[in-house]
């Protein structure tokens, strides 16, 4: 009996740690002055051939989930369900002629959807994927998450500028100024976790979380200030991948495509598969910052390896990013901005407070109630206050009537 | 001195060069930005992980886009009729020559006045954080007060002037 119980233990540990296994059973065979080297390089190869695996993937989930939103039907002529559909759009990407319009800037052109994707997927670098899983583990590896998406607004620049297009040039800079301006609430919302682990490792941040009072785990979401940040972290993250409701850099209906109007072929679908991996990359570290990472929802569920919790919270935030697509109009350019400048940005900077409360009130209930009351409140006045500025009733036309 | 150090040196220096040296100013803006991030390479190949990302995070980030905002809101992106050199060019040699020659000097007059140790130090970003919150508090509030200001600045800059109301 207890030899059993052992026997199924081990499986279920060796399962938990397959891909490390594997990957050290591979270096293995290699002499021990490469092995280093060689166990990165494996890292790089899962990273890179994974994320765009998926990529595929998502996007016959995401036509799928859409046509059935709209009530049609999606894909459904390549493979069973449709399902080999993206096979079918890849081929078509490749062999299609790629056009350099004839006063581009040819060298920034052709550069833009490459630094776009390597220093997207330079931000899967330091994500802890399962335990034990993480390519680099760097001691300011959140730093380093944020340092690679600040770089790639200058490619989306770089592709808008370089096309002499009034509509990519409007669209990139709609893009970039919609990217600053949340990329500064997406910083602060993720520094109230700095404040309270004290360490910008996203390994230490895991461990931390993962801990158990009864059954319910440490996640910072579950705490007053944490559920606040993680929402506005979720709202930062839409807004820097450009998804719907903030899709206006690349709004069809007014700017044809936006930044990549002028890319065709291949270079269009690089681009594609760049915003995708942000998106992975931000619903990553989403999950790794608020929803205890790879850590399993309950304590009795700590036998399902790891990396299955982590790819399921990453899916699940895909399904939201879908979900809020088939859902959701587009905002207005000067919505968009009053929102995060008036609005997100200043509850940010509460949250902050809020947190250093919470960090040094010590344990017991009556943080609780504080920093919710605080938060709840500061909530409710603002939104109240800056309805009340915007006047709803009958539109007015200026020129139409 | 490794290779990659020189490798790194000469993708700095030519970005440098080549922002000053190239005719388009949108070309100038992203060849800073390769200057930028080789200093940043440099930081990262000294074990100075803060600094390589706060540098990659606040130049690449912000400081390159404010500039190519900066070039294209001033309609500079055509190219000016006259050339885009100055003709006092050979003042601002002298001046950038002198600039160095100053630099370079401190630098190794520094070698003899402070005593190198063999020991690396090692910095970690939780010594940085608590060094600034602690023996370097005046100068971050300092440096936090300015900022507001300047902030505070720019709003009222670019706030709506209130217009009369005709009665």
């Amino acid at each position: 009996m207890t030899a059993n119980f052992l026997a199924v233990n081990s499986l279920f540990v060796n399962l938990d740690q397959i891909f490390v296994l594997l990957r050290n059973w591979l270096v293995g065979f290699l002499p021990a002055a490469l092995q280093p080297a060689a166990g990165v390089l494996l890292g790089v190869i899962a990273i890179v051939s994974v994320f765009p695996g998926l990529f595929a993937l998502t996007t016959v989930f995401e036509r799928k989930g859409l046509g059935r939103m709209q009530n049609r039907l999606g894909p459904n002529r390549v493979g069973p369900y449709g399902l080999f559909q993206p096979i079918a759009d890849g081929i078509k990407s490749l062999t299609k002629e790629d056009i350099v319009p004839f006063s581009a800037n040819a060298v920034v052109h052709f550069l833009a959807p490459l630094v776009l994707v390597v220093t997207v997927f330079m931000g899967f670098a330091v994500l802890p994927m399962g335990r034990n899983m993480v390519l680099v583990d760097m001691d300011s590896g959140l730093l380093f998450f944020f340092a690679m998406g600040a770089a790639t607004e200058l490619s989306v620049f770089m592709a808008g500028w370089s096309s002499r297009n009034k509509y990519s040039l409007l669209g990139a800079m709609r893009a970039v100024a919609q990217m600053i301006s949340y990329e500064v609430v997406l910083l602060l919302s993720a520094v109230s976790i700095v404040m309270i682990t004290g360490s910008l490792s996203l390994t230490k941040i895991v461990a931390a979380q993962n801990q158990y009072t009864g059954i319910f785990p440490h996640w910072y979401i579950f705490t007053p200030w944490g559920l606040a940040g993680f929402i506005v972290f979720a709202i930062a993250a839409t807004a820097e991948t450009n998804r719907t409701p903030f899709d206006l850099p690349e709004g069809e209906s007014e700017l044809v495509a936006g930044y990549h109007t002028e890319y065709s072929g291949f270079k269009f679908a690089l681009f594609f598969l760049g915003e995708y991996l942000a998106m992975f990359a931000l619903s990553g570290l989403g999950a790794t910052l608020f929803l205890g990472g790879w850590s399993a929802p309950f304590s009795f569920l700590g036998w399902v390896p790891s990396w299955i919790w982590f790819f399921s919270k990453v899916m699940c935030a895909i399904f939201i990013f879908i979900w809020m697509r088939g859902t959701l109009p587009r905002l207005r350019q000067d919505q968009l901005m009053n929102f995060a400048w008036k609005f997100v940005l200043p509850f940010t900077l509460l949250n902050l407070l809020v947190t250093a409360l919470w960090r040094f009130m010590g344990d017991g209930w009556q943080r609780w109630v504080v920093c919710t009351a605080i938060l709840a409140a500061a909530y409710v006045i603002m939104g109240r206050l800056q309805m009340r500025s915007q006047h709803f009733g009958r539109r007015s036309y200026r020129y139409a009537e | 001195m490794s290779p990659i150090f020189y490798l790194l040196a000469v993708l700095t220096l030519a970005g440098g060069l080549a922002s000053v040296l190239l005719k388009h100013l949108v070309h100038c803006a992203l060849a800073v930005t390769i200057a930028f991030a080789g200093l940043a390479l440099l930081f990262l190949q000294l074990d100075a992980q803060f600094a390589g990302f706060a540098q990659i995070l606040v130049y690449i980030g912000a400081v390159a886009i404010l500039i190519v905002f900066a070039i294209l809101l001033t309609r500079g992106s055509e190219l000016p009729k006259g050339g885009v050199f100055s003709p006092t060019w050979l003042v601002g040699l002298v001046i950038a020559a002198g600039v160095f020659a100053v630099l370079g000097w401190a630098v190794l007059a520094s070698v003899s006045a402070i005593p190198q140790s063999n020991i690396v130090p090692s910095v970690t970003v939780h010594d940085i954080g608590l060094a600034l919150v602690g023996r370097y508090v005046l100068p971050l509030e300092i440096v936090a007060l300015l900022l507001t200001a300047a902030t505070i600045g720019a709003v009222i800059v670019a706030m709506h002037e209130k217009k009369e109301r005709p009665q």
